[in-house]
């Protein structure tokens, strides 16, 4: 069985795959991946997972570009130029 | 040599050298596996196991030679093969031989445990904190054997490898003969120059 | 090439990482698992010069140090025979391969370990010479093996300082003592200038036109020798090649190395290259029982 292992370098901060242990067993699984990946003191803890749990999804479909969800959907600085102009407040009118 | 000062060894160190000499002698042993375990995964969780024994006996040499004005060092590696309070059990080469690698593993962590133990309750307050150090790492040491029993217990040579070995689990006094080879080994380099620091 | 490949090319030669889904050209796949296979099979066979060592190490933090150098390289091999799995070769087909003499490993790995001061020369130099190496697969185009080299890159580190300290310890120590080192330094530096390989200019390099490599092995060489010919000097040791200088533009100018040497020794003919096959080829027999017992799916 392949174990996939991800560590946490410090508290706070995310899981990352750090590689994958074979292992009889779920216990020998958690030994070994202790062992490969904490025996310097490298993480403060490990998720270690089944390979077959992992579900991996590599396809993300924006046929449409749904540009609301990017940046280029929000054009702000010609709108911010005109709304200072509106105001009287544009840089060149401050100086 | 620091022999003579361990001929007349404090009631304190009494108890704690046989401890120390098995630990370095069965971390040795256990090391010998590094490279040619069944699996990689085993052969980097065995280090460690090695590597802690060999830990715990450092730690015990440090204790033990503040009081006979020595060092560490020296207790592991200057003294005469006939001054190692090791005992026959853990001085047995078994590799590759893994039935009977586990089967040591197995009775010896259950002994160790019990011995620790008395360590921990000791009157002796830097003993016993030192002891209950160990113990946790042992816990470790206690886990992988156990996992490994349930793994090989159905398996024929494995039971025979318990029968054959359970006997010597509490023999002490005469080594057996390869341990004059092995310490011949282990204090090589110490004895290659004189007087010189490593 | 079919236009797919040619795109494949270009993708990684512009830098771009593969993932192990990802499609990938057979000729692209084979290379990757021959390269990384050889660097597993070293990592590992790398175990068998140092382990009867662990023995004889002098003082209990050397003993304890060295156990450890010895337990990364297994570690090492471990984790990228897993790379070499997931590309598609077992690891038990790897060491069946690498047992019976099929594949091969690294030419300083083929050669005895005759004393501390070996213990020493090979883990500051031999180490420093591969962390070069590895270094430059940080930026491997296959994206699983770039990722686990950050680990082995770091625990190198580590292995570079213990042989710095050993060496500098026994320079500090007595004549016969620095008698070992120079001794020691002098049977490696052969094996030590062959290891980055025949100097062969990149772009004719498969491994570099794939990107699986990021550097020529004439680079490496000169990268090994700009960093440690200074440390080595430093200490009072020489090297034992009469033509060795840095020239004023910065290149290493040293005696071409010994290439028909590094051919006869990786093609299985290295003076500890049947002895230590042996060696795993006995263990290996005596333990298939607990692999059948305990991961039955990969024995």
């Amino acid at each position: 069985m392949i174990y996939e292992v991800f560590r946490q370098e410090r508290k706070g901060q995310a899981f990352a795959h750090a590689g994958s242990v074979e292992a009889p067993n779920e216990e020998f699984a958690e030994w070994y991946a202790r062992e490969e990946f904490g025996r310097r003191g490298e993480s403060v803890a490990l998720w270690v997972v089944p390979r077959e749990a992992v579900h991996e999804i590599d396809e993300f479909v924006d046929e449409l570009g749904r540009n609301y969800h990017r940046v280029d959907g929000y054009p702000l600085k010609e709108k911010l130029k005109q709304a200072r102009e509106r105001a009287g407040t544009s840089a060149d009118r401050r100086s | 040599m620091v022999s003579t000062v361990l001929r007349r060894v404090s009631a304190r160190a009494e108890p704690l050298l046989p401890i120390a000499d098995d630990e370095l002698i069965l971390g040795w042993r256990n090391s010998e596996w590094t490279g040619i375990a069944p699996f990689l995964e085993e052969d980097v969780a065995f280090s460690s196991i090695a590597q802690n024994e060999i830990g715990h006996a450092r730690a015990i040499y440090q204790l033990v030679a503040e009081e006979l004005g020595t060092t560490a060092d020296e207790l592991a590696f200057d003294r005469k093969p006939e001054d190692y309070r090791c005992s026959p059990f853990v001085e047995l080469r078994l590799v590759p031989d893994w039935a009977k690698t586990i089967a040591r593993h197995c009775l010896y962590e259950d002994a160790d445990q019990r011995r620790i133990q008395e360590l921990i309750e000791a009157d002796d307050p830097e003993v016993a904190g030192l002891a209950a150090k160990i113990d946790r790492e042992e816990v470790y040491h206690r886990m992988h054997a156990q996992m490994w029993f349930e793994r090989l217990e159905d398996e024929p040579q494995f039971q025979e490898a318990l029968e054959e070995l359970r006997p010597l689990v509490d023999q002490r006094g005469e080594h057996l003969p390869e341990f004059e080879h092995l310490w011949q080994e282990m204090t090589e380099v110490r004895r290659s120059v004189a007087g010189a620091t490593w | 090439m079919s236009a797919r490949e040619d795109e494949f090319l270009e993708y990684v030669q512009s830098g771009g990482q593969v993932e192990t889904t990802d499609w990938m050209p057979d000729d692209y796949r084979a290379k990757l698992i021959k390269f990384i296979e050889m660097h597993g099979n070293s990592e590992l066979m790398g175990v068998l010069p140092e382990r009867e060592w662990i023995l004889r190490a002098p003082t209990l933090q050397r003993k304890l140090a060295l156990t450890a150098k010895v337990q990364d390289e297994v570690g090492h091999s471990q984790l990228i025979y897993r790379v070499v799995s997931d590309l598609g070769k077992p690891r038990e087909h790897c060491l069946d391969d690498l047992i019976s003499g099929k594949s091969k490993f690294h030419n300083v790995f083929h050669y005895p370990t005759k004393t501390w001061g070996d213990v020493g020369v090979i883990a500051w130099l031999v180490d420093a010479a591969a962390i070069i190496s590895q270094k430059a697969l940080l930026k491997c185009s296959y994206a699983p093996y770039a990722r686990i080299m950050k680990k082995i890159c770091w625990e190198e580190s580590f292995h570079i300082l213990h042989g710095r300290d050993v060496i500098l310890t026994m320079m500090n120590g007595t004549d016969a003592q620095r008698e070992l080192v120079q001794e020691a330094l002098d049977r490696w530096w052969g094996p030590l200038m062959q290891f980055h390989g025949n100097p062969i200019p990149a772009e004719d390099d498969p491994m570099y036109i794939w990107r699986i490599k990021s550097q020529g092995n004439g680079e490496a060489r000169q990268q090994f020798l700009d960093g440690y010919v200074p440390q080595i000097w430093e200490l009072g040791l020489t090297v034992s090649d009469p033509k060795l200088r840095k020239n004023d533009d910065g290149v290493w100018e040293f005696s071409e190395p010994d290439w028909d040497e590094l051919k006869h020794v990786v093609t299985g003919h290295g003076p500890k290259t049947e002895e230590r096959l042996g060696l795993r080829r006995t263990t290996r027999g005596e333990t298939e029982w607990v692999r059948r017992v305990v991961l039955p799916e990969a024995a």
